[in-house]
């Protein structure tokens, strides 16, 4: 039963359309030369140009970039071992644990917001872009945990034992055996990582502190005041990137 | 002509550049227990698969109760599968299950609680009407989906592999419980399956196909007593086999020179109508049909051939073993453990082997 | 049954136990610092009292779980729940046959169309809630277009309003309705649909009896996913919706940066994570109750 209907191929390619249609348009309007935005009035890379000169925005791309960077490698460094822990866990509080370490994931982020905010604040510890590397790396830890799971659960388990029976110890057993196998997904979930620490808003946005600005905090300010063409390009740098990243990492995934 | 329930005209299907169905013409009557038997990749499962209206045949028509199905989409045949996965509903217990294609017919509910009810019973399920699917056994969920097809009363119904998911104890089980409910019913039971003891003991006719073509169509023990070609020979059963020239044909009768065993005897056969002196022939005859005496029988008559014993195994209720005849000709036999502690004849000893003008098949080679 | 917990057989892995502890121990100790704790300091402070300037004064007080009853509370409540329940159901509309049509492409393509699905999502929900401004507002792409072609003579007003945010919202979290019930009706055994259909269903039946039963784990799965970010949402509602489109993530948001109630804004964090547990818990205790059903303990 492999035809499908005509009525069913149209709907998924709507459904396609109505998902890309927005990138589309903003990465095809910043290339507008006109400062009308809506208008098309020829190509022109003038607002990319425009980027580039903007001091500010660099300085907070800057510090998103340092920000994914730190963030990612928390991440990876507490995750890795985290996810291989789980999966040796057996027992009751088994359940507990997972529901703990996967927390982050179903709390809306406001709520993640406002609790590192308040939390901050009451051990005094002044917002920077510091407490902006340890919020996203609270709320990536189950990313990277969920992902490395999926591959330790395909992994043969005889593999461990065969190689502890041929005299290995528990590190040689992770270096020459687990890793190499685990490798693709770490890397794939670090992307992902590291793509959504670049993204990300609203934690951010409740614990930055002054100067501490991120790309997308300048873009939000960007927006409410006042919108200009400059915002498009930016957009479709940011969009363009996060797609690349994103690709890379799936492509990486399947291996 | 009988009562046709299903009329295959020259069916024709291609999966790519292979033909699965190569124009296949069949005639099924009104309730009969007829079998599709043959290798995988026969083309059996295209076939029935075309009978229910999962396949679209590329050539050729299909009429069921003298009804053309071109065109028509298995939710409005007559027709209902029994799938070798069984395919139960999870989510539905046994009587929504089997009530399911009442239901999608509009049935009033009384007439579906009735034939649910009876049909149950037929299937000897009745005390297992409201549990799931995962609470059954195997052959359990088998009664499930043949009850499934069954209450519909359809024209024919369609087994895929009904018996290949059972172990050995269920499915001689099986086989028997089959063959009764299709004569209760009096349905046409139309059943695929590449197991040759069970197609024989489950039908009045099968088909035995290879490479998407029929081989021979017939009863079972015209498949198995006289099969028109080798394929048939060796599928059907255990084909021992004796190449050479037919000769002196007459009135049903004649002699085969073999030419791949040296053999001062005669070896006399049955003929079928057509063959003529001159031909190269295969004779065939099945294990059973030899019989074995130690030692070499001098005086044994027409049909003896000389071996030496190579293999002799036990498996409990007979003696199977291999006779080598000449250089290179094996030969299978079987002898029946008729008393505790005798094997026939040791290994290595030399035997004749000996059987009936009758037995012997002759196949013309072409 | 725990979604994300493994079904693998134990395995005695060189020290298991010990080696697993200490392995789990310091990611297990950042989220209990930096997620736990922070989300217990917010269940205490909603039981303080504001203090003048801002801050808090460790007075235990119910007074801001009171607030929650007045009506403009819950009002914006009510009005959050209804755009995410709504936003839900599109997303089911729509996600539903886009996964169907999928889990019957032929591998290669599966695999690939799914990539595509989550791409946007992996990109910045900022910038694509943009994208929709961009198109939505009174100079805005649409609005140009339609005038152009001579369709309207004055401008469609589309943003600020609550359907702006109805569409940013299904936007955003449609990836998530899909995948969940790409996955259940992919596990569907083809066989069964064929039995279906050789049993005389049409079309309507097929769906009604057999897929929607059998993939209903998929279809509570996509529920929850979009239901609860969407409740939370803050953004959408930020950028696309007007002065009456308030939603309880920009309220909360108002609390705290705004009127700097913390204890207030406390209270409504801690009723919004009542209201997601309680969605999680209804969807574990579905799942766990579906395979009970079933027979398959």
């Amino acid at each position: 039963m492999r035809k499908q209907g005509l009525w069913l191929q149209g709907m998924s390619g709507l459904g396609m359309a109505f998902l890309y249609l927005p990138i589309i348009v903003l990465v095809v309007f910043s290339f507008n030369a006109s400062r009308l935005s809506a208008t098309w009035q020829g190509f022109s890379w003038h607002w990319y140009g425009v980027l580039w000169h903007d001091e500010a925005l660099l300085a907070a791309a800057a510090n998103s970039l340092w920000v994914a960077v730190l963030s990612t490698s928390l991440v990876v460094l507490l995750g890795v071992p985290a996810a291989m822990g789980l999966e040796r866990l057996r027992g009751r509080g088994k359940q507990a644990l997972d529901t703990i370490m996967l927390l982050p994931l179903v709390l809306p982020e406001v709520m993640m917001g406002v609790a590192l905010l308040l939390f901050f604040v009451m051990i005094q510890w002044p917002l920077s872009l510091a407490t902006v590397v340890i919020g996203h790396a609270a709320f990536n830890l189950p990313v990277v945990i969920v992902m490395v799971r999926a591959r330790l659960q395909k992994l043969d388990p005889r593999l461990e034992e065969a190689a502890s029976d041929l005299g290995a110890s528990a590190w040689q057993t992770f270096y020459r055996v687990t890793w190499p196998l685990v490798r693709p997904a770490v890397l794939g979930a670090a992307l992902l990582a590291f793509t959504i620490s670049l993204d990300d808003f609203i934690v951010t946005f409740f614990v930055a502190g002054p100067g501490a600005t991120t790309l997308p905090l300048k873009v939000y300010s960007m927006i409410k005041s006042g919108l200009s063409p400059e915002i498009n390009a930016l957009s479709s740098v940011l969009v363009l990137a996060s797609m690349g990243l994103v690709g890379l990492s799936l492509v990486h995934q399947r291996r | 002509m009988a009562d046709l329930s299903i009329d295959i005209r020259a069916l024709v299907k291609r999966h790519g550049a292979t033909l699965a169905v190569d124009h296949v013409s069949l005639q099924i009557s009104r309730g009969e227990f007829f079998s599709l038997l043959g290798p995988s990749g026969a083309g059996k499962t295209s076939l029935l698969r075309m009978l229910a209206g999962f396949e679209t045949p590329d050539a050729g028509d299909i009429l069921i109760d003298g009804r053309s199905m071109a065109g028509v989409p298995p939710n409005r045949r007559p027709v209902n599968l029994v799938f070798q996965s069984y395919a139960l509903f999870p989510h539905m217990s046994v009587t929504q299950n089997v009530a399911f294609g009442l239901e999608m017919k509009r049935l009033p509910q009384g007439e579906i609680v009735e034939r649910v009810s009876a049909t149950l019973e037929l299937v000897r399920l009745s005390d297992k009407r409201d549990r799931m699917p995962g609470q059954l056994s195997g052959g359990e969920q088998q009664r499930v989906a043949l009850a499934r097809a069954l209450v519909n009363r359809p024209a024919v119904v369609l087994l895929d592999e009904p018996l290949a998911a059972l172990d050995q104890q269920l499915r001689q089980q099986m086989q028997t419980e089959l063959k009764t409910i299709q004569a209760q019913v009096g349905l046409t039971f139309v059943c695929v399956t590449h197991h040759q003891e069970e197609a024989l003991a489950l039908s009045d006719r099968l088909a035995v196909m290879q490479q998407g073509r029929v081989m021979q169509v017939g009863r079972p023990e015209d498949l198995y007593e006289r099969p028109e070609n080798l394929f048939v020979a060796r599928f059907v059963g255990v084909s021992n086999e004796v190449r050479g020239t037919l000769t002196d044909v007459d009135a049903g009768e004649g002699t085969l020179l073999p030419g791949d065993v040296s053999s001062s005897r005669v070896i006399r056969v049955s003929v079928p109508a057509g063959l003529h002196s001159g031909l190269q022939v295969v004779m065939t005859v099945r294990p059973e049909r030899i019989r074995i005496t130690p030692g070499h029988v001098a005086d044994g008559g027409a049909n003896c051939l000389y071996g030496v014993v190579e293999t002799m195994r036990y498996i409990g209720s007979e003696w199977q073993g291999v006779v080598r005849i000449g250089e290179s000709l094996r030969w299978t036999i079987h002898a029946s453990n008729t008393a505790a502690g005798s094997r026939p004849v040791p290994v290595g000893a030399p035997v004749s082997l000996q059987w009936k003008s009758d037995d012997g098949v002759v196949i013309p080679l072409t | 049954m725990n979604p994300w917990s493994s079904s693998k057989e134990a395995v005695a892995a060189p020290c298991s136990r010990c080696g697993g502890w200490r392995l789990l121990g310091p990611g297990l100790l950042w989220t209990v610092l930096f997620c736990l704790l922070p989300i217990l300091v917010v269940l205490a402070v909603s039981f303080a009292t504001r203090g003048t300037y801002g801050g808090v004064l460790w007075e235990f007080s119910l007074e801001n779980y009171r607030d929650l009853l007045h009506p403009l509370y819950g009002r914006i409540f009510g009005q959050s729940l209804l755009l995410a329940g709504m936003t839900t159901g599109i997303c089911l509309a729509l996600g539903f046959p886009l996964a169907y049509y999928i889990a019957r492409l032929p591998p290669r393509r599966q695999a690939l169309w799914l990539i595509f699905i989550m791409i946007p999502f992996w990109t910045n929900f900022l910038v694509r809630t943009y994208a929709w401004i961009f198109i939505l507002r009174t100079e805005g792409l649409l609005n140009t277009a339609l005038m152009q072609l001579h369709l309207i003579s004055t401008p469609l007003d589309l943003l600020y309003s609550n359907q702006a945010v109805l569409l940013g919202l299904v936007y955003g979290y449609l990836p998530f309705m899909v995948l969940p019930l790409y996955a259940a009706i992919e596990r569907i055994d083809p066989a069964l649909i064929e039995a279906a259909w050789d049993l005389y269903a049409d079309r309507w039946s097929l769906f009604r009896r057999v897929l929607i039963p059998l993939t209903k784990p998929g279809i509570i799965a996509g529920c929850v996913l979009v239901f609860i970010p969407s409740l939370g949402a803050f953004l959408t509602p930020d950028l696309l919706g007007g002065a009456r489109s308030m939603m309880v993530g920009n309220l909360i948001q108002h609390e705290y940066l705004v009127a700097r109630d913390w204890p207030l804004g406390s209270a409504l964090s801690m009723l919004l994570m009542l209201i997601v547990m309680g969605s999680l818990l209804g969807y574990f205790n579905a799942q766990s109750q579906q395979a009970g059903e079933r027979g398959e303990r």
